[in-house]
């Protein structure tokens, strides 16, 4: 539904040297899903999405909706973002203190080109409002709202012109933790509901897992992957992906060998030992690589069991974090990190025994960060 | 069809289309506008400095004539000296006293000081050449009401205080601009981060030891700005330099150009070369001004924290420093305000007595509102107040906004167009007002519109504080919102925009309304008769000798502009409490 090719956006900073925020970003959003635009302050997510809104204009590349050009540089074509009908809920949420809740939702329908008649605006109103649970406070001046409120109205006035296409800007970002896990489930019902197609900018990869159909990982003003969250999070393309999303222990090493039992893996030489690891790069024997594991994937064993991928080491440390229990094991000079359940009371001191799954364990090419996988 | 470049104000790079949005044409006109207010007479009076006069026995010619004697003698290292002597022992006294002020206002619990805070603006309404007429009637060697109470109270003859006299128009004038070093001062005072003073405290420093060595040290970056801005409007003011110094023997820039223009005949000339000399200074110290707030910038104390720190204790000193506000006032306010007042009830002037206030009449209101010029100076007056007003706060509402939030890589230069009036001293900028259309004949000479052209020039940089201070408040995405609801940029503009500045352009309006009626000495120069205005009107009073008849029309003026301020007060507070509730 959503196209991006070849967006490349620059922007001048304070002092008006331009600043190079998106290189080369392409992505498609199916009709209907929600995309997640993940990385780091900075990263150039939120130029990307206000290239696709038409706040910023883009150097190159192109953006379809619906099949319609928005913005092509080859063809010269940048539709105003007045023109585009995208509904955007801003990160300071913006809703205008000089307007009440019903003023700030009903805007779109009276500032367009095409006016909407009183009595379909007061109808329409309602209803989104109704949706977000404002219906109640539709008199109320904007000013006079929480934050949770604020969020709700920004977004009822993002939907009340059925827009094609909704971008949302850290929209749970100013919301205290609390709310944030509610509103995270309320807007993902809201978007399901509706079927509206929908891209989303965060910094927060909870976030982003929860909600996203697909995300694309940025860094450096270019998405390094995309992929779905459980693609994302188990299958990281990148050193930055692995450890930017979740937490994870890096193991470095050498390709030995293809694996002759698993196909797509490989065997590697690491500092803990040898292993058998997915490979998720193409790679060759003698290849230095970087093991990503992610610690609910280090399995704690007795510290007997023998096999391949089981690795020894001796207990560390030992952190209670209610939810779950963190084990540090010193493997050698390594401290791998294990996540397991809080039943688990492992001795400090203690010999240990560290089971890992090969198809858990990626390996990803050492000191090369692949460009733009997508 | 030929494809038309245009930028989006959205967006930093052109593109083509075939569409002009129309922010542009507004903002267009809007900078075209501001070029030509500010470049065209800069340009005029460089151009006429170096030109002889038509009439003087043959064309013009280019020459350097007027810089030579402007510099061939001795009398300009003279005005040179007298001028910077001038400026900078009035900007020391303004400084000194706002300071002190401002400090015990913000941080010490001086009783009273609310109110004092109120009062001690009352100068900023008060027109100068009417405080500068009340100090001479307070500090005249032979009629002055201080000199003339001692003498009988110590029975000498000697003179106390002479306000004809270096001396005098520096502690006029320094008193007379103190209210703005208050205003400043008290602003960096305000904006410091209570943290770091606390910190200083919880580091064992004595209260006054925290005031001597944080408080003061943060506010240094503030206080070399404010003395530079107090230095620049010392060397640009008129009143105090052609009322006290030139009886006195002792010319500046200001009063040189106007004595210049006024001896007959007139050498425009030599005023234009006197001019680009105190543009080139007040230039130099615009600058520095600017440089000094770019790189003041790295000691931002500013927190957007509403909470107050405890303020000094002061103890028993409270009460002295209660006194000593409340001396200000007296010397600010209250003793000006009286001796004008008092002024206005004889039938000519006369030192307070026994045997005078049985002589009080109404006489002097009687014949100055029968004065002819007096109705149309104060119709003139308010006319230009409120269109001057209007264009200026328009016209930098456009132009603020493209500087604020359109993206374009010179707006900064379109900035400095706008401020650039400020490096112009009123009279300079009459002056180069009235060579240009004495030059450039449209008929404009000898109205109202020359008096309109000059105000608008000479208060574009206040509007432009004013809108771009209230459109930096506004967050970038309150417009952007709209444009994503489908709001073309004049919907955008008018529906979103000019709501939220409306307070911030209100209170510049009434900034301008007030200062254009202050106005002297653009005026000074490009009046002609039955177009006066009211400050006008107050000179000539002066001129002739009509010393009761200048205080009844004075008394009246300060009435009228302090109702108008309480007015503009009790409204942006109405307006205030409606948008809250």
């Amino acid at each position: 539904m959503l196209s991006v090719a070849g967006l490349c956006t620059d922007y001048a900073d304070a002092r008006g040297t331009p600043v190079r925020a998106v290189r080369n970003v392409a992505f498609d959003v199916p009709q209907g899903s929600l995309f997640t635009l993940l990385g780091p302050s900075g990263c150039g997510k939120t130029t990307t999405l206000r290239s696709i809104a038409g706040l910023e204009r883009p150097r190159a590349g192109e953006v379809a909706a619906d099949g319609v050009v928005v913005y092509s540089s080859a063809r010269r074509v940048f539709v105003p973002p007045n023109r585009r009908g995208f509904g955007m809920v801003f990160q300071s949420y913006a809703i205008w203190p000089h307007m009440d809740v019903f003023g700030n939702a009903s805007f779109p329908l009276r500032a367009g080109r095409t006016p909407v008649p009183r009595a379909a605006v007061r109808d329409k109103v309602m209803r989104v409002l109704a949706a977000v649970g404002l219906d109640a406070l539709a008199d109320r001046p904007a000013t006079r709202l929480s934050g949770g409120q604020q969020q709700r109205l920004a977004l009822a006035r993002a939907l009340v012109m059925e827009p094609r296409l909704l971008l949302l800007d850290e929209p749970l970002s100013n919301l205290d933790a609390k709310l944030r896990e509610r509103m995270r489930f309320e807007l993902k019902r809201l978007q399901r509901e509706l079927g509206i197609t929908t891209v989303y900018v965060t910094h927060d990869q909870g976030e982003a897992l929860a909600l996203s159909d697909m995300i694309g990982v940025m860094n450096d003003g270019q998405v390094v992957q995309v992929g779905t969250p459980r693609a994302i999070y188990e299958r990281p393309a990148t050193r930055f992906v692995a450890d930017f999303v979740g937490t994870t222990n890096f193991v470095v090493g050498r390709v030995v060998a293809h694996d002759d039992v698993r196909p797509g893996h490989v065997r590697v030489d690491t500092e803990i030992g040898p292993l058998c690891a997915y490979a998720g790069d193409v790679l060759a024997p003698g290849d230095a690589v970087l093991l990503s594991i992610r610690p609910e994937d280090v399995e704690l064993v007795a510290a007997d069991r023998r096999g391949d991928n089981v690795r020894h080491g001796v207990v560390d440390q030992h952190v209670f974090l209610g939810e779950a229990t963190d084990v540090h094991v010193k493997v050698g000079e390594r401290v791998l990190l294990a996540r397991a359940h809080p039943r688990v009371a492992a001795q400090v001191g203690a010999a240990i025994g560290l089971a890992l799954d090969p198809a858990k364990c990626v390996a990803l090419k050492a000191a090369r960060e692949p460009s733009a996988v997508a | 069809m030929d494809v038309a470049e245009h930028r989006s104000p959205f967006a930093g790079r052109p593109a083509r289309s075939l569409r002009v949005e129309p922010a542009w044409l507004v903002i267009g006109a809007a900078v075209a506008l501001v070029a030509l207010l500010t470049l065209v007479p800069l340009a005029f009076l460089l151009w006429q400095s170096v030109r002889t006069p038509e009439w003087a026995g043959g064309a013009a010619r280019t020459t350097l004539d007027n810089y030579l004697t402007a510099y061939g003698t001795g009398a300009t290292a003279r005005l040179l000296g007298n001028s910077l002597r001038y400026a900078t022992g009035s900007a020391l006294c303004a400084f000194a006293i706002g300071t002190v002020l401002a400090w015990m206002n913000e941080r010490t619990n001086t009783p009273g000081r609310r109110l004092f805070f109120a009062l001690s603006l009352v100068p900023l309404v008060v027109p100068g050449i009417l405080f500068v007429v009340a100090w001479i009637f307070l500090g005249s060697p032979r009629i002055g009401l201080v000199n003339v109470a001692l003498r009988a109270l110590l029975g000498t003859d000697r003179t106390f205080v002479d306000v004809y006299s270096m001396a005098g128009m520096v502690i006029v004038d320094g008193l007379h601009q103190s209210p703005i070093a208050f205003l400043l001062m008290g602003a960096a005072f305000r904006s410091m981060d209570p943290a770091l003073e606390e910190s200083a405290l919880m580091s064992g420093a004595s209260r006054l030891a925290v005031a001597a060595r944080i408080t003061f040290r943060l506010a240094w970056p503030a206080a070399l700005a404010t003395l530079l801005v107090l230095f620049v409007r010392a060397l640009e003011s008129f009143e105090a330099p052609a009322l006290l110094g030139l009886p006195a023997g002792l010319p500046v820039f200001t009063s040189a150009i106007y004595a210049a223009v006024h001896r007959y005949p007139s050498d425009v000339g030599l005023a234009s070369a006197y001019g680009v000399t105190l543009l080139v200074i007040t230039a130099l110290g615009v600058w520095a001004c600017a440089r000094l707030s770019d790189s003041g910038s790295r000691y931002a104390t500013v927190t957007g924290k509403g909470f107050r720190p405890r303020p000094l204790d002061l103890g028993r000193w409270r009460l002295v420093a209660a006194a000593l506000f409340a001396g200000y006032f007296v010397l600010v306010v209250g003793l000006p305000l009286a001796v004008l007042l008092w002024s206005s009830f004889q039938p000519f002037y006369a030192v307070p007595s026994l045997a005078a206030l049985s002589t009080m009449t109404l006489e002097p209101y009687r014949t100055v509102l029968a004065y002819p010029a007096l109705g149309t100076a104060v119709v003139n007056s308010l006319v230009l107040a409120v269109a001057t007003a209007t264009i200026v706060m328009a016209l930098t509402a456009a132009v603020g906004w493209m500087v604020v939030r359109a993206r374009l890589r010179h707006r900064a230069l379109v900035d400095h167009l706008a401020s650039l009036p400020l490096a112009f001293p009123g009279l300079v900028l009459g002056l180069a007002i009235l060579v240009f259309y004495l030059n450039v004949d449209i008929g404009v000479y000898g109205t109202l519109w020359i008096l309109l052209i000059a105000y608008v020039t000479r208060f574009l940089p206040f509007g432009m504080r004013a809108s771009t201070a209230a459109m930096v408040q506004v967050h970038r995405e309150l417009e952007e919102s709209a444009a994503m609801s489908g709001a073309a940029w004049l919907a955008t503009f008018r529906h979103v925009v000019i709501p939220l500045l409306k307070p911030g352009l209100l209170a510049g309006w009434v900034y301008i309304a007030i200062v254009s009626v202050r106005e002297l000495s653009s005026s000074i120069l490009l009046y002609s008769p039955g177009r006066e205005v009211v400050s006008v009107v107050i000179w000539e009073l002066w001129e002739n000798g009509q010393q009761v008849e200048l205080a009844a029309v004075g008394v009246l003026l300060i009435g009228a502009l302090l109702a108008a301020v309480g007015l503009a007060q009790w409204a942006g507070a109405r307006l205030q409490a409606a948008r809250i509730a």
